[in-house]
């Protein structure tokens, strides 16, 4: 380390840790901001000193629980510098390069906007591209303009760069058409095919031509097997797939993971097809690591769940079961997990600070309805709770069901007095009123702040 | 009474939440004993310029618009006609754009618009993105706040004389310099607020249905009984706090 670089990191690390000491919570991005605005190129000294190189991850849905099941994959054999809590920005970056000491290889979930500046300066010897879905327009603009940037990105990649894409997705599938190497990974059984596009799907027009995409099988919003008749594109072959998937519910799921070389069964401890969307992701990428396949099927099978995506908090003879909402995809996938079994009580958050975005109109987009019969008593919450309680009146939900509470803590209480003893409460929070209700709950002692966690 | 409502590329154009718009009139329609009958106007189907009493036109993104926007220009004339008729309109965004004489690209391309709206868009430097509040005052003497959220790149110049939709009090507008949002013409509305608009400003929901049901009775703007509309008001209520705490400035 350069003298300068160490001082740098010195001061960095000290800042973190004051940050926890005072309170402030996680600290997690802290000292990697303070580095970030001190000297920017530290980021790329700190990369390159990485024996085993980089792999970066980024997708709209699925980037933090895919990197956490490649880290939980990888951690057995190599040292990470790991962004685990999610600060996805070049700061976060900078803070995971900083505090990782001894770290051989970096593991690094990037925000879609940040792929380009993270690309060059720590020349990845992997890219996981996962999907691309329409996301809090006001921060990330049209899904167009991320793909464009995202194409850019992908012609600067050095040639002996893997790069590993979703073939489900009609945008991300073809970003890697002129490379060597690419792997690429999806989703092959029709019966988990939903009968028709969901409202938000996105990539519904041929990229070639402009003519609607024949579905075989669209799995989750537009991801699936896909083909225009007028043109001739389509899905990709694909070189890992799940095949054989069996949901269980809010329990997990099973599948079989199949490559060229051979296929594994994986039991899943997380619910719904999007977790298995992002362990073939996580897969994949270790396959492009070179990671050998008992270790990627130990690495899923143990895997808990990452921050605050799906969490499972017993608390005396209730549980609360947490499921992060941020987009249309990702909350229809959540939802979609809890339309068989016991109706339960709800408790929906919504905030609307600019990591949840301002603007709430995303929520018209989200599928409520085919839940929504199978709910108990709905507690609507969060500043935009009133915002979220029409929304839920008019897909259906009686006015006898609803119940509205914008204060987090109080939703919170009330959903549980609601909750018989046995039963499972379902809290479906946005980003910042997710970190809020951890927040309460850890004060109650009944999970571990963020920056404790080991998963 | 039947609400004979021609929803224009819903696959299309639905990127603010615009089913939530056709939602808000469906069920407000309903609570007052009216029905609402949508069909879907999609890319070279007829458009008679008779049959509906409401057009709705959303938003899509740049790519969605691109693909509609020639098909839309030549239903151009029914749509004229369909409102000089007495036939209401709302169109959001990306549809309030492509409804007025067109849209010029950066590179001086120019994409012919339907021809209602009295005003051209050209395409800005930075996107005008947030909260926003507006006065607005469709009957004389009755003002009244709407409350939105715009993300538009293009600014929208109205023709002089032509009517806007509302005075920004809080946000940026049609081109973040006039002080105006939207238009309108006759019972005609466009807009860039979505958010999407309707549910949470019941008033304006009501007003375009007493429109449409003048349109399909051929009479007077219709009465219609007020609703409790008590979650309406308190998102309305937020969301004008919103506008004030952190919408664009003109």
């Amino acid at each position: 380390m350069s003298v300068r670089l160490g001082l740098e990191v010195g001061v960095a690390r000290t800042v973190g840790t004051l940050s926890r000491a005072a309170g402030r919570g996680g600290g997690t991005t802290l000292p990697g901001k303070l580095l970030w605005k001190i000297d920017p190129g530290a980021v790329d000294a700190l990369a390159a000193r990485l024996r085993e190189g980089v792999a970066l991850v980024s997708a709209t849905n699925g980037k933090t629980t895919t990197t956490a099941m490649a880290a939980r994959i990888l951690g057995s054999a190599h040292r990470l510098a790991w962004n685990s809590a999610g600060a996805n920005l070049l700061s976060g970056i900078a803070s995971a390069l900083v505090s990782a000491d001894g770290a051989q290889l970096g593991l690094l979930e990037v925000d879609e906007g940040a792929l380009a500046e993270a690309v060059a300066r720590t020349r990845p010897r992997a890219v996981l591209l996962g999907n691309l879905f329409r996301d809090q327009l006001d921060r990330y603009g049209e899904l167009e303009l991320v793909a464009e940037r995202w194409r850019e990105t992908v012609a600067t990649l050095p040639e002996e760069t893997t790069l590993v894409v979703n073939a489900d997705d009609p945008v991300v599938g073809d970003l890697d058409s002129t490379r060597a190497r690419v792997l690429r990974f999806g989703l092959d059984d029709p019966r988990h095919a939903r009968s028709s596009l969901q409202h938000a799907a996105d990539s519904k027009y041929c990229l070639r031509c402009g003519a609607p995409y024949v579905y075989e099988a669209a799995y989750v919003g537009h991801l699936g097997e896909y083909r225009c008749d007028a043109c001739g594109h389509a899905r990709p072959p694909l070189d890992v797939a799940a095949t054989a998937i069996e949901l269980h519910g809010l329990q997990g799921s099973r599948f079989l993971l199949e490559t060229a070389h051979g296929s594994a069964e994986i039991g899943l401890g997380l619910p719904g097809l999007y977790n298995v969307y992002n362990a073939v992701a996580a897969a994949s990428l270790c396959f492009a690591l070179a990671t050998p396949p008992a270790a990627i099927r130990t690495g899923l099978e143990d895997f808990g769940a990452a921050f605050g995506r799906f969490e499972r908090i017993p608390l005396g003879a209730k549980t609360i079961v947490m499921l992060l909402i941020k987009n249309p995809a990702g909350a229809n996938e959540a939802l979609r997990t809890l339309e068989t079994g016991v109706p339960p009580v709800l408790v929906i958050a919504l905030n609307d600070a600019i990591a949840d975005g301002r603007d709430v109109s995303w929520i018209w987009d989200v599928d409520f309805e085919p839940l929504l019969p199978h709910a108990g008593t709905v507690v609507a919450s969060g500043e935009r709770a009133a915002e979220l309680a029409l929304r839920l009146v008019h897909g259906g939900l009686p006015e006898e069901r609803l119940e509205l509470e914008p204060a987090l803590e109080r939703a919170l209480d009330r959903g549980l007095e609601l909750t018989e003893a046995g039963g499972t409460l379902v809290v479906l929070p946005t980003y910042t009123a997710m970190l809020a209700l951890r927040g309460t709950l850890a004060d109650r002692g009944v999970v571990r702040p963020y920056w404790e966690r080991d998963t | 009474m039947r609400i004979a409502v021609g929803h224009l590329y819903p696959e299309y154009l639905n990127i603010y939440a615009d089913r939530g718009n056709i939602a808000v009139l469906r069920r407000r329609a309903e609570l007052r004993g009216h029905r609402l009958d949508v069909q879907a106007v999609g890319l070279g189907d007829a458009l008679d310029p008779g049959v509906c009493d409401l057009l709705y036109v959303g938003g899509g993104q740049d790519r969605e618009q691109a693909l509609v926007a020639s098909d839309l220009a030549a239903k151009g004339e029914a749509i004229v006609e369909a409102v000089a008729s007495g036939a209401a309109l709302l169109a959001v965004c990306g549809g309030y754009q492509l409804l007025g004489r067109g849209y010029r690209g950066r590179d001086g391309s120019f994409m012919p618009g339907a021809g209602l709206f009295p005003h051209e868009t050209e395409a800005g430097e930075e996107r005008m993105i947030g909260d926003v509040l507006l006065d607005c005052e469709l009957v004389p003497g009755e003002r009244r706040v709407l409350a939105g959220f715009e993300n538009h790149i293009g600014r929208t110049l109205l023709d002089p004389g032509a009517e806007p939709l509302g005075r920004v009090v809080y946000g940026f507008g049609n081109d973040g310099a006039s002080g105006f949002e939207g238009c309108r013409l006759d019972r005609a509305l466009g807009t860039y607020l979505h958010g999407p608009l309707l549910p949470r400003n019941a008033w304006l929901s009501d007003w375009l249905l007493s429109q449409a049901l003048a349109h399909a009775t051929g009479g007077d703007p219709y009465a219609l009984d007020p609703l409790p509309d008590e979650l309406e008001a308190e998102a309305l209520r937020v969301a004008t706090g919103r506008a004030k705490a952190r919408g664009g400035r003109p």
